[in-house]
C-alpha cells in the first residue's frame, strides 16, 4: 500500500447524512470482478440528476469528500471504497461513519477523518462559497487546515500508523504466524469444519 | 471478573494481544459468497497465497443467482462470469461450495446455521453485513470487507479493536400480531441507524427468550442496521433444541462437552455493559417504514411523519429527502399506503416459520389483483420443508409466485428487481433508495404484515383478514 502523510487538494461539500453504500455504489455494479475501475459506478443513481453536486464543473477535481453525518451505513461492500478512490477522491471528511466502511477504508487507504458537524458546516460553507479552497489534511498531524480553520481530527492509532508506513495487514499478522499455530492446537475438538 | 457475553467470546479467541495493537482474533467459520470474494481470491494468487484453513470455510451462491430456472445457465453474462469465477476458486483453492442446484444452496445466513455450522461461542465472519444474523445462537458473528474476507483466508484471523457492549433489554410478551420483526424495527427507530456504531449489540429479556431460533436470527440479523457490527443472544434450550442432530452439530460425547461450555456463555450477573436500552413488548404494535433508511419506521397504526416534526436539523433534512423520494405526504395514514408488489423472503425472514406465518394468513385468500406477490425461501432446503408442509400450494393458489432460493429482491442484483416507481412492502433488511432496483420504494415489514398487504393492497395487518 501507498504511503499516505498528507493530502492538500479541493473539496466536494455532500450535503446529506445517512449516505449509504447502496449509493455510494449500487448492488449492480458489483458483479464486477476487478479491483479497480468502479469511478463510472459512484454515485450512480444520483448522479443522473444534473444539478447533483458531483456534477458541477466546479467541482470537477475535487479529492476530499465533505459529507454529513453517518457515511457508509449498511452494506459491507469495500467497493464503495473502491469507487470513491477510482474516482480521485483521497479523504473523507465526516463527523461519524459507519465501523464497516470506516474498517474497509483503512484497509484500502482511504483515509476517513472524523471531525464535529460544526467543522463540517464550515467547510461546506468555505467550500460552497470558493470551490477551489484548498484543504490539507496531515494524517501525520491528525489535522485538517481549510482556509482559516485549522481543526484536529479524529482516526484510530494503528490505521493512521499502518496508513503512515504503507503497511500491508495480511504481512503484518503473519508476523504470529507461530501464535496462530499455538492457538489451533487448542482448539476444542466439538467445533465445525464445512468438509 | 464479570464479563458480558460478547466480551467472554472476545477473550476466547484472542491469538495475540499488544498495547498499541488491535486484538487478533481467531476465526472459527468463514462464509464466502460470490459478490465480496472474487478480488480476495486474486490478491490470494498475486501475493502467492494459500487459503490456511479450507475446513473452516464455506462458499455459497446467493446473491447474483436468478431464482426461476435455475436448471438453465445464468443468462446475465456478467453474473455468470461472477458465479463462476466463486466455482472456480472453489476448485482452485479447495474449498466447499454449495452451487446453485445443490440441495444445500441458498443464503449464506440461512445456510450456516440450517447446517448445524453456527453453534454459540464461535466467531463468525462473512464479506456481507448481515453476518450478525449468526450471533442468534450467541456466536460473535460480523460482516467484513473484501480485503478482510482475503486476511481471514490467508490467516484465519482478523485484527480487530474491542467493540463496547449495549445491552438492548425487551421485556414483556409481545402481543398477537407482533413479531421479532417488529421488534428489530423498533429498536432501530429508538436508537437510530448509528446508535449502535461500535457497539456489540446483546439482546436479552422475557420476549427475546420467548423467541424461536428463527425470530432470533431476525432480529441478530438487522443490528448492522442500528449501525451495530454484531448482535448476540446468549444460548438457551431452544438454541440446544434447534442445533441437536444437525449435520455439522456435534455428536455423542462432543455434544455434551459443548452444551457443559455453551451454558457458561451468558453476561454474568454483575457484569457492566457501556449502554443499556429498554424496549416494552408488551405495548409493541407492528413497525413499518415510511423513509429510506431503516431507522424512520413508525408504528403501522401511526401516520408519516412531519419532518418539521423533527428537532435534530439533520434528521429534519432526512426526512423531507426521504418523502420526496418515497413519493409520500406527512400525515397519510400508514394503513393507507397502497404498493405495487409484495417481497417476502430474504435473510432477514426467508425461514420456514416466517413462510408457514405467511401462507397462515393467504390460505384461502387472494392477493389482490394490483399487487405482485414474490415469495422467495431463504435456501433450497427452507424450499423443500415448506413442499411437505404444502406452502407452495397456498401460495400459488392465493396468486403469489413462489420461487428458488436466493437474495432475490432483497438487493436488486438478479434478475428480481423493483421498477421506477414501484412501491413494495419487504419482509428484507434495508429500504434504502434504490435498494430493490433503479427508483423503486421499500417499506420495510414483518411477514405477517406483507402477507395481509397483499391482500388487501395496503399496507395492512391480519386482523383485517376474515
Amino acid at each position: 500500500m501507498e504511503k499516505f502523510l498528507s493530502h492538500t487538494g479541493s473539496a466536494l461539500p455532500l450535503r446529506r447524512s445517512n449516505v449509504d453504500t447502496d449509493q455510494i455504489i449500487p448492488a449492480e455494479y458489483l458483479k464486477r470482478i476487478t479491483r479497480h475501475g468502479f469511478e463510472d459506478a459512484l454515485f450512480k443513481a444520483w448522479r443522473e440528476d444534473p444539478s447533483f453536486v458531483l456534477n458541477k464543473p466546479e467541482y470537477k477535481d475535487a479529492t476530499i469528500l465533505v459529507a454529513g453525518p453517518e457515511f457508509g451505513t449498511g452494506s459491507s461492500r469495500e467497493h464503495a471504497v473502491w469507487a470513491l478512490m477510482d474516482y480521485g477522491f483521497k479523504v473523507v471528511l465526516s463527523s461519524r461513519y459507519a465501523d464497516i466502511f470506516r474498517g474497509n477504508s483503512g484497509k484500502a487507504g482511504l483515509v476517513t477523518a472524523e471531525v464535529s458537524q460544526d467543522v463540517i458546516e464550515k467547510i461546506w460553507a468555505l467550500v460552497e462559497k470558493d470551490p477551489t479552497t484548498q484543504i490539507t489534511v496531515d494524517l501525520d498531524k491528525r489535522q485538517v487546515k481549510a482556509g482559516d480553520l485549522v481543526a484536529d481530527f479524529q482516526i484510530d492509532d494503528y490505521v493512521r500508523w499502518r496508513l503512515l508506513e504503507g503497511l500491508d495487514d495480511i504481512g503484518l499478522t503473519l508476523r504470529h504466524e507461530a501464535k496462530i499455530t499455538e492457538f489451533e492446537k487448542s482448539r476444542p475438538a466439538y467445533k465445525p469444519v464445512t468438509v | 471478573m464479570s464479563q458480558t457475553l460478547a466480551e467472554k467470546v472476545w477473550d476466547a479467541h484472542i491469538v495475540h494481544q499488544a498495547n498499541g495493537e488491535p486484538d487478533l482474533l481467531f476465526i472459527d467459520l468463514h462464509l464466502v459468497h460470490e459478490v465480496t470474494s472474487p478480488q480476495a481470491f486474486d490478491g490470494l494468487r498475486a501475493a502467492n497465497r494459500k487459503v490456511r484453513r479450507p475446513e473452516l470455510t464455506l462458499l455459497t451462491e446467493d446473491h447474483n443467482v436468478p431464482t426461476q430456472d435455475i436448471d438453465q445457465p445464468i443468462a446475465d453474462l456478467v453474473s455468470r462470469a461472477q458465479v463462476d469465477a466463486l466455482r472456480n476458486n472453489a476448485k482452485e483453492f479447495g474449498l466447499k461450495i454449495y452451487s446453485l442446484g445443490d440441495i444445500d444452496q441458498g443464503i449464506v445466513h440461512v445456510v450456516g446455521p440450517q447446517l448445524g455450522l453456527t453453534q454459540p461461542g464461535m466467531t463468525v465472519v462473512c464479506g456481507d453485513s448481515h453476518t450478525s444474523t449468526h450471533g442468534a445462537f450467541g456466536a460473535l458473528a460480523f460482516g467484513i470487507g473484501t480485503s478482510e474476507v482475503e486476511h481471514v483466508l490467508a490467516t484465519q484471523t482478523l485484527p480487530l479493536k474491542p467493540f463496547k457492549t449495549m445491552a438492548i433489554t425487551v421485556n414483556g410478551k409481545l402481543p398477537q400480531g407482533s413479531t421479532a420483526k417488529d421488534i428489530i424495527l423498533a429498536v432501530i427507530a429508538k436508537i437510530s441507524t448509528g446508535g449502535g456504531q461500535g457497539y456489540v449489540l446483546e439482546y436479552r429479556g422475557e420476549a427475546i427468550r420467548s423467541l424461536s431460533m428463527e425470530g432470533r436470527m431476525t432480529i441478530c440479523n438487522m443490528s448492522i442496521e442500528a449501525g451495530a457490527r454484531a448482535g448476540m443472544i446468549a444460548p438457551d434450550e431452544t438454541t440446544f433444541e434447534y442445533l441437536k442432530g444437525r449435520n455439522h452439530a456435534p455428536k455423542d460425547k462432543d455434544w455434551d462437552d459443548a452444551v457443559s461450555y455453551w451454558k457458561t456463555l451468558k453476561t454474568d450477573d454483575d457484569a457492566k455493559f457501556d449502554a443499556e436500552v429498554i424496549i416494552d413488548a408488551n405495548s409493541l404494535t407492528p413497525f413499518v417504514t415510511w423513509g429510506t433508511n431503516p431507522g424512520q419506521g413508525v408504528s403501522i397504526d401511526d401516520v408519516v411523519p412531519d419532518p418539521n416534526s423533527f428537532t435534530n436539523p439533520t434528521e429534519k433534512t432526512a426526512a423531507e429527502r426521504a418523502l420526496v423520494y418515497m413519493d409520500l405526504k406527512a400525515g397519510t395514514k400508514m394503513r393507507d399506503i397502497k404498493v405495487d408488489t409484495v417481497f417476502l423472503g430474504s435473510c432477514t425472514n426467508g425461514r420456514i416459520e416466517d413462510l408457514r406465518a405467511a401462507a397462515a394468513i393467504l390460505k384461502g385468500n387472494k392477493v389482490a389483483s394490483s399487487v405482485r406477490m414474490m415469495v422467495v425461501p431463504g435456501s433450497a432446503k427452507v424450499a423443500i420443508q415448506a413442499e411437505h408442509e404444502g406452502l407452495p400450494a397456498i401460495f400459488k393458489a392465493a396468486g403469489a409466485d413462489w420461487r428458488s432460493a436466493g437474495c432475490s429482491m432483497c438487493l436488486g442484483m438478479n434478475p428480481d428487481k423493483l421498477k421506477p416507481g414501484e412501491r413494495a412492502a419487504s419482509t428484507s433488511n434495508r429500504n434504502f433508495e434504490g435498494r430493490q432496483g433503479p427508483g423503486g420504494r421499500t417499506h420495510l415489514v414483518s411477514p405477517l404484515v406483507a402477507a395481509a398487504t397483499a391482500i388487501t393492497g395496503h399496507l395492512s395487518t391480519p386482523d383485517e383478514i376474515k
